[in-house]
């Protein structure tokens, strides 16, 4: 009886002390330096950042050790910046491989670790906000904080805003192509510099060059962990068609969307034009086309840059098209939030540093005269989101240091397809299209038709269910 | 009296005192990564956070994860690679340790040789599994063209993905399965054996009427202890066939819950699926302490 009072006690004991630690825990987590705290500036968004304000800013995506020319540029641009801001101190942040890695992120943001000016994706305002992690910078994003606001393309500006109130800046915005390896279509006989328009005209091209052998591949596509549902909706979008229509239902399950599974379907298994190798997914294809084992695939222009950079090709290997069918392509991008919670001096300098660093035609990522210098590519289409007179400051710089073979580019330059942002609640669906994908590139005998109806059906439930 | 139970008392936490704190280590580790996160988990599968607001919603999540349509077909892709493993995880390392246990020579060299693949890294394991099972250039299919025996799909195709799952999956982890057997094993009396032999046994018969009996309980705890680890399945699909594989055919329970969690940023989803499965593991799990006591009376 005795010893039970005792190890009653001892135990009651000790789960007072684990208790009083997780609250401790608790406590630090919630004060991790980054919330809230008066700094002694202005509160009002519209003055600028008080210089006596000592402000530290803790940033992720500053380029890691491998990519030292990125970084070289990066160390001098906070030099530069800190000549008219002494008073902001960069605490820059690398991450090798991906900036955002998309389960890191959903777990940073749970946590509430992230940086106080943190890189998203344009898709990812909506899990941001759920988890209450930005701040809205509507007041604080004027034209005189940013001059070049005005001609930064209201679309862009648009997906970083919910409800009238902005909560980021662009980084970076990419409208979706189709890829080619210059190499392989001369070798197939094929003009690289007209890249298929169509999908019939892809089909042919993609069987011509899966004839050179080899195990080489005309066509690719991905499959899994959410990039083939990405990549079905590009093409919906580039014939028209739509993922989810006007009264918030799936719009797949129709010719279009048939037209477009049929055509995989058959240069999977007739033409066998797209390897035996499936259920791939982000990076698969680049390493297939780096390497000249690939003809073609729907990509972003910034694909070019990973291949040649972190795979050793080389940039006169390739070329761009429009997305087949021509009427829109799935539009995308990145930028910078900042998080919530931040002092009004964090904002305004967060906002000077983005400003500088990442839309003043002319500076940072727009200086274009040093990444000649410093050997990195410049005059890759994109990004593009000025308009007006920014714009045409921007590419007559960006033509003067050009050194890349810009008229592999032409293509999809001379042939401009409208950005069409993605579907609500994008990567479930995507995930649910991952399965009409990977049954059409792994069953000979799939029934596209049924694998399109169930997904309809699973798209409806999920978005009756939100 | 009272008195003295305060003295008993005092006199019991000095002398424990020691005791009390080289334990509170442990449970603080305990409470911080183990018992605090499984109360979050409980508390999470009852709640949604939207707009930075977290509201109760009762059994909304649970049914939310009945409705997806991905919820049964991770469930069967998971009992079936519960059924698989337990036909090769189970049998094989048994039948191995059954063979090394009739070497009399280089037993040791042969034990290291099993268990060498325990010690490596198990995304090491997998990623060598995924070059084996290329339809291009995998070992596996140049092995049996060398054969003339026609070429599979492997991972590529949704009949045999998850058989393929299993293979990789057994090869990585039965040798820790294949040298507790072997234990148990030496610690059947070699008289038995002897008796079996005298009474005209042949190897199957003296399997089947010494070995068996002799390591039922053994047995019995690994089967429970494959299941329960089965069932919790995550790296190898993952890795192998991204979790989906070819129409989604190797996503399991558990890639499900990573999906909820860390794809969709749906917490109270993949917490109300970690219970679901907790609650049918909880059933195994107390058949296997069960046993255990058993074992030890």
């Amino acid at each position: 009886m005795r010893s039970s009072l005792l190890r009653n006690t001892a135990a009651a004991l000790v789960c007072a002390l684990a208790v009083t630690a997780l609250a401790g825990c608790g406590t630090s987590s919630s004060g991790d330096g980054t919330s809230a705290q008066p700094s002694g500036g202005s509160a009002d968004a519209t003055t600028p950042l008080d210089p006596k304000a000592k402000v530290t800013l803790s940033i992720d995506c500053m380029p890691p050790a491998a990519k030292a020319a990125e970084l070289k540029e990066w160390k001098e641009d906070v030099a530069e910046f800190n000549k008219r801001y002494p008073n902001v101190t960069i605490d820059g942040r690398s991450t090798p491989g991906q900036c955002l890695e998309p389960p890191r992120f959903t777990a940073m943001l749970k946590a509430k670790s992230q940086p106080d000016v943190f890189y998203a994706y344009f898709t990812d305002l909506q899990q941001v906000l759920d988890n209450d992690g930005a701040e809205d910078i509507s007041a604080y994003v004027t034209p005189q904080s940013v001059p070049a606001l005005d001609d930064i393309d209201k679309n862009v500006l648009g997906v970083l805003k919910r409800d009238g109130k902005l909560y980021g800046l662009p980084t970076s915005n990419y409208t979706m192509g189709l890829l080619v390896n210059r190499k392989l279509f001369q070798q197939a006989g094929l003009n690289p510099d007209t890249p298929p328009r169509t999908w019939e005209e892809v089909r042919a091209a993609a069987k011509r060059i899966a004839a050179l052998g080899n195990g080489t591949a005309g066509y690719g596509e991905y499959s899994v962990e959410n990039t083939g549902g990405w990549h079905y909706t590009a093409a919906m979008y580039g014939l028209g068609g739509d993922i989810v229509g006007a009264d918030g239902k799936a719009a797949f399950n129709n010719p279009t969307g048939r037209q477009i599974a049929a055509n995989l379907h058959a240069m999977r298994w007739e033409d066998d034009s797209m390897g035996k190798t499936q259920l791939l997914k982000w990076g698969d294809l680049q390493k297939q086309m780096a390497s000249d084992k690939l003809g073609m695939f729907l990509a972003a222009p910034d694909d070019i840059t990973y291949m040649v950079q972190q795979l050793g090709a080389k940039y006169e290997n390739f070329g761009m098209g429009p997305l087949p069918g021509g009427a829109a392509t799935l539009a995308g991008g990145n930028g910078y939030m900042i998080k919530k919670g931040s002092s009004s001096d964090k904002i305004k300098a967060a906002v000077a540093w983005l400003d500088f660093k990442t839309l003043a035609v002319g500076k940072g990522q727009f200086r274009y005269d040093r990444s000649k210098a410093d050997g990195l590519p410049v005059g890759l289409p994109q990004p593009a989101f000025f308009t007006g007179a920014s714009k045409a400051k921007d590419d007559e710089l960006k033509a003067a240091s050009a050194t890349m073979p810009v008229a592999n580019f032409k293509a999809f330059l001379d042939n401009p397809v409208p950005g069409k942002a993605e579907p609500q609640k994008a990567q479930e669906v995507y995930k649910i299209l991952d399965k009409v994908m990977s049954g059409i590139l792994t069953d000979k005998n799939a029934d596209a038709a049924q694998l399109l109806a169930e997904a309809e059906k699973a798209v409806n439930q999920l978005l009756a269910n939100r | 009296m009272p008195a003295t139970a305060a003295e008993d008392f005092r006199r019991a936490f000095k002398r424990n005192l020691t005791a009390h704190g080289f334990l509170i280590g442990a449970v603080l580790c305990f409470s911080f990564f183990s018992w605090y996160p499984m109360v979050r988990e409980f508390l999470l599968a009852f709640q949604k956070t939207e707009a930075g607001t977290t509201r109760w919603v009762g059994w909304d999540n649970f049914r939310h994860v009945f409705q997806d349509p991905g919820f049964w077909q991770a469930w069967r892709n998971t009992l079936l690679f519960t059924a698989l493993a337990l036909v090769l995880g189970f049998l094989l390392p048994f039948l191995v340790a059954v063979v090394l246990n009739e070497f009399r020579h280089a037993q040791g060299y042969l034990r290291l040789l099993v268990y060498l693949p325990v010690m490596m890294p198990p995304v090491a394991s997998v990623l060598l599994f995924k070059y084996f099972y290329d339809p291009g250039y995998g070992l596996f299919n140049r092995a049996l063209g060398v054969l003339h025996l026609p070429a599979q799909d492997w991972l590529q195709s949704g009949d045999t993905a998850m058989l393929s799952v299993v293979i990789a999956s057994t090869w990585m982890n039965m040798g820790s399965a294949t040298l507790i057997y072997l234990a148990a094993l030496q610690g059947v009396p070699g008289e038995l054996y002897e008796a079996a032999e005298l009474d005209g046994a042949g190897l199957l018969r003296k399997i089947w009427h010494v070995t068996v009996p002799q390591t039922k309980l053994v047995l019995s705890l690994m089967l429970l202890m494959q299941i329960i680890a089965t069932m919790q399945v995550f790296t190898e699909p993952f890795l192998l066939t991204g979790g989906a594989g070819p129409e989604g055919s190797t996503t399991t329970v558990v890639v499900l819950i990573y999906q909820y969690a860390f794809n969709f940023n749906q917490y109270g989803g993949a917490a109300a699926l970690g219970l679901c499965l907790l609650v049918l593991l909880s059933g195994f799990s107390a058949l296997y302490v069960r046993l255990s006591r058993d074992n030890e009376s």
